[in-house]
Order: structure tokens, then sequence, then C-alpha cells
């Protein structure tokens, strides 16, 4: 099999990688470091998180590393006064959607969010906050789940349906008022499709899905995603 | 479940669209005329057929606000919340109706003859605020004239049923 190779520019560098890789990947390549939330090696990018926006000369649109196949001649700047600005305010509104306070969150300092945000030097949040307050379901023997922290990045929502394959969980409503279900809508011990493989409180940026009981630091293992996929690999 | 004639047309509607999963937003229409509204127990039926996960179905059932997931009343107030309505103070309407007649927005009286809907603009702005009681829409609307009107067209349907 011939892969057409594609030569571009990032941040100055000149990269090859193949057709049909994005940004992220052939920055990755060359050890420059995106910050990324939603984008999790091994499920398909979701491309919602923003965090990923890179300039690409020529245009002034901005685009998400994540989810932007790369071009032949492209020159990618993944690190500006502007992006970097940008970069703040995604974070900024994450915080401010809905009731994050690290300080009583069971994921603080093992949460992706709190490290982004450490990194941008995000020390106040200049949006009126949302404070939500909806229900924890607690009902499963084990995972708990707390829209409160919630960052809809769908980490869990992909990991679900991709790697398990049951796609027990999903997004209801829309904008503000969107949330991750179970089935359909049903308290998580009713959910009959989910198997309780807890994939969903691995990948889980922040302490939105965890373990009762369980240390954070043993449960969150993002990489086991691509472990996965890898391992799948080998079986065929 | 429900095996009516409506089932019938249901079958009919999913075998126009060959089953395909692709088509789950037109089945959700044809269902929806078909039987008003769409519960959990069609959305599962639905799911079920075209093979698709139920969180998925029911995820896109509710990101369309077209579709109704509870049976409507007998009687649907539907309250405008475009730009003008709002401006023009539908908001307090809609609060004195929930209190006059015990119900929250989207829903339905316990009784089942009244829900109360909201809508964004339906095309009339220059008579802000405006409430349609079932068909009739009722422009300049304030809080005394809609409730009246609501109180009328539950007398009658009680007046029928006697």
């Amino acid at each position: 099999m011939n892969q057409h190779t594609m030569k571009l520019k990032i941040d100055g560098i000149e990269v090859e990688c193949v057709e049909g890789s994005t940004i992220l990947t052939a920055a990755k390549a060359i050890g420059i470091n995106i910050p990324t939330l939603c984008y999790l090696d091994g499920l398909t990018p979701y491309g919602g998180c923003r965090l990923c926006l890179v300039e690409v000369s020529g245009t002034s649109k901005l685009f998400p590393a994540c989810a932007t196949p790369v071009a032949s001649g492209m020159e990618v700047t993944t690190q500006s006064p502007k992006l970097y600005e940008y970069r703040k305010m995604v974070l900024q509104t994450l915080l401010a959607e809905r009731t994050h306070i690290c300080a009583v969150c069971i994921a603080n300092d093992h949460c992706e969010l709190q490290a982004i945000a450490n990194q941008h030097g995000v020390d106040h949040v200049f949006y009126e906050r949302n404070w939500s307050s909806n229900k924890i379901d607690s009902t499963h023997n084990f995972l708990v789940i707390d829209p409160n922290r919630c960052i809809l990045c769908t980490r869990c929502v992909r990991v679900c349906d991709e790697l398990e394959g049951v796609h027990t969980l999903d997004l209801k409503f829309r904008g503000k008022n969107t949330d991750v279900i179970m089935d359909q809508d049903e308290p998580w011990v009713k959910a009959c499709s989910c198997t309780s493989c807890r994939k969903c409180a691995k990948v889980c940026p922040v302490g939105a899905i965890y373990i009762e009981g369980e240390n954070i630091e043993y449960t969150k293992d993002p990489d086991v995603a691509a472990f996965i996929v890898e391992r799948r690999k080998r079986l065929k | 479940m429900k095996d009516d004639k409506r089932r019938g047309l249901l079958e009919k509607v999913l075998k126009d669209h060959g089953y395909q999963e692709s088509a789950l937003l037109e089945i959700l229409h044809g269902a929806q005329e078909i039987y008003g509204f769409l519960d959990k127990e069609l959305l599962t039926e639905i799911a079920g057929v075209l093979n698709l996960p139920p969180s998925q179905v029911y995820g896109v059932a509710t990101f369309y606000s077209f579709f109704k997931l509870r049976k409507p009343g007998e009687h649907v107030v539907t309250a405008c919340l475009g730009t003008a309505c709002y401006v023009k103070g539908v908001e307090p309407i809609i609060a004195a109706i929930e209190e006059e007649f015990h119900l929250k927005r989207g829903g339905s009286t316990e009784d089942g003859k009244l829900s109360i809907l909201q809508t964004r603009c339906i095309g009339a702005c220059a008579m802000a605020p405006i409430i349609s009681i079932d068909d009739v829409i009722i422009g300049k609307a304030t809080k005394e004239v809609v409730i009246k009107h609501i109180k009328q067209v539950l007398g009658e349907t009680k007046a029928e049923a006697v």
C-alpha cells in the first residue's frame, strides 16, 4: 500500500507525514505539544473543547488541530499570544459553565482541566459562573456521575461506543441543557446495556465520573483507550 | 406495544425508509405524526428495529425541540419566547399561567387538560407578546386576558363532557 506523504511546516519546523493524519498527530511526532481536553488517543476526534485551535497561514480562521487533516505546504502556528489568550478564554468558559470547585473535587490534583488551567495561568474566571446544581447519580454499584463537574468532552460517550461497544452513554438536549445520559436517561443502575467496564471513569479528564471509594489516582488512566486499540490490532 | 392501526402505519414508515439507521430523523418525524408524541417505549422500539443504541435515539429526539416526549394536554397554550415577545414581557405571563393552573412550562396539568409549551418567534412580532391557545392567537397579551381565555376554553370542555 502506497501512502502519499505530505510536507508541511509546524512552528517553522518542517514535518513529513502521511496523508490523512491530523495537525495534532503531526505536531506530536516532532515533539510539539498542543493542549487538548476532549481529544484522546484511540478515540475519534470530537473537536468540542476548542483548546487545540491553531493558526494556519493564509486564513484568519482558527482550526482545531485534532480534527484538521494536514495539507501539503501548510504553515501552522501552535503557539502565539493570540492563541494563548484564546485558550485562556476557552478554559474560563469551561470553568464558568458548571460548578467547578477544585478544593472539594475528588479529582483535585489529578484533573486535566485544572492542570491545563494552571499551565495557562488561569487564576480567575472573568465570566459570571452558572453554579449548576444537577443531581448526582450514585445508583450504580460503584460508578458515580456528577454532572456539575462535567465539561461535555464526550470522552466517556466515545469510549463506551467505540471501545466497549455498548453505547450506553450519550448526550441529551442541547446547548446549556446538554447532559450525559445512560440509555434513555435512566438512573445508572437501571441502564441495562451498561457492562460496568469502568472505562468511562478511566478516561474522564475531570472528576465527573469516578469510582466510589477508590482513590482517583488509581482510577484515572486515559491511556487505556490507545492501549486497547493497539491490543485489538494485535488480535487481528 | 400498541397493536392498533397506528402500529401498522409506523411499520409502513419504517419500511419506506428501508429500516435504515440513517433515516432516524425522518422515522421519528413519521412516528410523531402517527402517535402525536414520542414516549420512551416508542423510542425503544424504533431503536430496536433500526439496531441503534437507545441512548442515541433518545439523544436525537431530545436534541430537536420539534419532538415532543410527553403527551400534550387536551388544550395547548404556546408562549412565544422570540426576542420581541420576551422584551415585551411574555415571561411574567407564563409565570402567571403556571401559578394559576398549577403546571410547569413544557408540562401538563395533572388531569391532562392543559399543557404549556414554549416556542421561538411565530412571525407576528408587531403583536408581541403573543400567546396562542390551541389555534387561537392572542396578540398584545396580558395576564388577565390570557387566563380568562384559558378558563373559557377549559370550561367549554367541561360542559361538553357533562
